[in-house]
C-alpha cells in the first residue's frame, strides 16, 4: 500500500517520528480496534484513534445521547440529542477522519454476543461505566488472547491498565470477583470530573497505539492511577495470579458470566 | 558515489521534505545509498540532523547550483 498525498499530510508528524515512521503508520491504519462504550472513555479513545488513523473501530453502546453526556462525552454535542450515542460519535469520527472505517454497534454487550463482536479485532478498549460488563469484557479478552485496555473513571480519580492475557495480569488477578450492587458508586450517584474522561482516553489510547506498533512499555502487571485533584499519577505493580479464576492455567471459568443480575445501573 | 537510488523533492517543504526522504529510505536495505535533489534550503540542513537522529550515515551535502541540493545518505539500520 502506498501512501495518498493526503495521507502524507495528514499523518505527517506520526511518519517523521522514528518509533513510527512509515511502516508504524501502515500497521495503524491495517489495525481494527473494538471500543466498549460510546460515553465518557469511548468518545476520546474513539476520537484520537481516529485521528491517528486506526483503520477500523467497532465501538458499541447501547444509549442515546443526553444533555447531561456533554459535559464530558466529547464526541456527541447538542445536535445529535436523542440519536444513538454510536451514531453520534461516528459521525464525529468521520468528520475527523473519513480514512477510518467506524462501525457502529447500538446495543448491549452480552454474554452471547461478545465473542462474536470482537473476534475479529486486533485490541480491546473497555470504557464501560459498570462492573458486570468490565468483568465481561476482560473474561472474553481472556478467553480469545486478545489484549485490553480497561479504564474507569470516578469523581476525580481514573485507572487505567493494559491486560496482555497470559503473558502479565488480568482484571480478575486484581479484583477476583465484582463488588456487590450498590457497594461502589456509579458515575450517575457519585459524580464525575468532566475532563477526567479525557485523561484516561488519552492514556488508553496511548497504550492502543504502542500495543499496535509494538514500541514503547505498556501497563502490564501495573496499574495507573491518575488523581486529578492532587495532579498525581501513581502506578501500582499487579502480579498475575496464578490461581486467577479465569487466566490461570486451571481457570475455575470456562465459560462467560453475566453479573448484571441485581446492578440498576444497566439499561 | 552512485546512490542505490534517487529521489527529486524539488518544490517540497518542510515537514514534506523529510516524510518523502524517510519513506524512501525505509523501502530501502540497509547499507544502501538514497541520493536526494531538492531546492529546499532549510531542508539542505534539516534533513542530515534528522537522518542522522535517525540513525543513519550523511555521506554529502553539495549545493549544486544557484537553487538545488545534493544529499547523499547510507542507510544504517531499519
Amino acid at each position: 500500500m502506498e501512501f495518498t498525498e493526503e495521507q502524507l499530510q495528514r499523518y505527517s508528524r506520526h511518519i517523521i517520528l522514528p518509533e513510527v515512521g512509515g511502516k508504524g503508520q501502515k500497521k495503524l491504519l491495517n489495525a481494527k480496534v473494538f471500543i466498549v462504550g460510546a460515553g465518557g472513555l469511548g468518545c476520546p479513545v474513539g476520537y484520537y484513534l481516529t485521528a491517528a488513523g486506526i483503520g477500523t473501530i467497532g465501538i458499541i453502546d447501547n444509549d442515546n445521547v443526553e444533555l447531561s453526556n456533554l459535559q464530558r462525552q466529547i464526541a456527541h454535542s447538542v445536535h445529535t440529542l436523542g440519536m444513538p450515542k454510536v451514531e453520534s460519535a461516528k459521525r464525529t469520527f468521520e468528520a475527523l477522519n473519513p480514512d477510518v472505517k467506524i462501525i457502529a454497534i447500538k446495543d448491549r454487550i452480552t454474554k452471547d454476543n461478545i465473542i462474536d463482536l470482537i473476534k475479529d479485532y486486533d485490541v480491546i478498549v473497555d470504557g464501560s461505566d459498570n462492573f458486570p460488563t468490565r468483568y465481561l469484557v476482560n473474561d472474553a479478552c481472556v478467553m480469545l488472547g486478545k489484549p485490553l485496555v480497561s479504564g474507569a473513571i470516578l469523581r476525580f480519580e481514573g485507572q487505567v491498565t493494559t491486560i496482555l492475557p497470559k503473558e502479565g495480569h488480568c482484571y480478575r488477578c486484581l479484583f477476583e470477583e465484582p463488588p456487590p450492587p450498590g457497594l461502589v458508586p456509579s458515575c450517575q450517584e457519585a459524580g464525575v470530573l468532566g475532563i477526567l474522561p479525557g485523561v484516561i482516553g488519552a492514556l488508553q489510547a496511548t497504550e492502543v497505539i504502542k500495543l499496535i506498533l509494538g514500541k514503547g512499555e505498556v501497563l502490564k502487571n501495573e496499574l495507573l492511577i491518575y488523581n486529578a485533584l492532587n495532579t498525581t499519577f501513581r502506578k501500582v505493580k499487579v502480579r498475575r495470579n496464578p490461581e486467577c479464576p479465569v487466566c490461570s492455567d486451571t481457570p475455575r471459568i470456562k465459560e462467560l458470566v453475566d453479573y448484571s443480575e441485581g446492578y440498576c445501573a444497566l439499561r | 558515489m552512485e546512490p542505490d537510488k534517487r529521489i527529486n523533492i524539488k518544490g517540497l517543504v518542510c515537514p514534506y521534505t523529510f516524510v518523502k526522504a524517510k519513506l524512501a529510505i525505509e523501502d530501502m536495505e540497509v547499507g544502501q545509498v538514497l541520493e536526494i535533489l531538492l531546492d529546499y534550503e532549510e531542508a539542505s540542513r534539516s534533513i542530515p540532523n534528522s537522518m542522522e537522529d535517525h540513525g543513519h550515515k550523511v555521506l554529502k551535502v553539495e549545493k549544486i547550483n544557484d537553487t538545488d541540493w545534493i544529499i547523499q545518505v547510507r542507510k544504517e539500520r531499519d
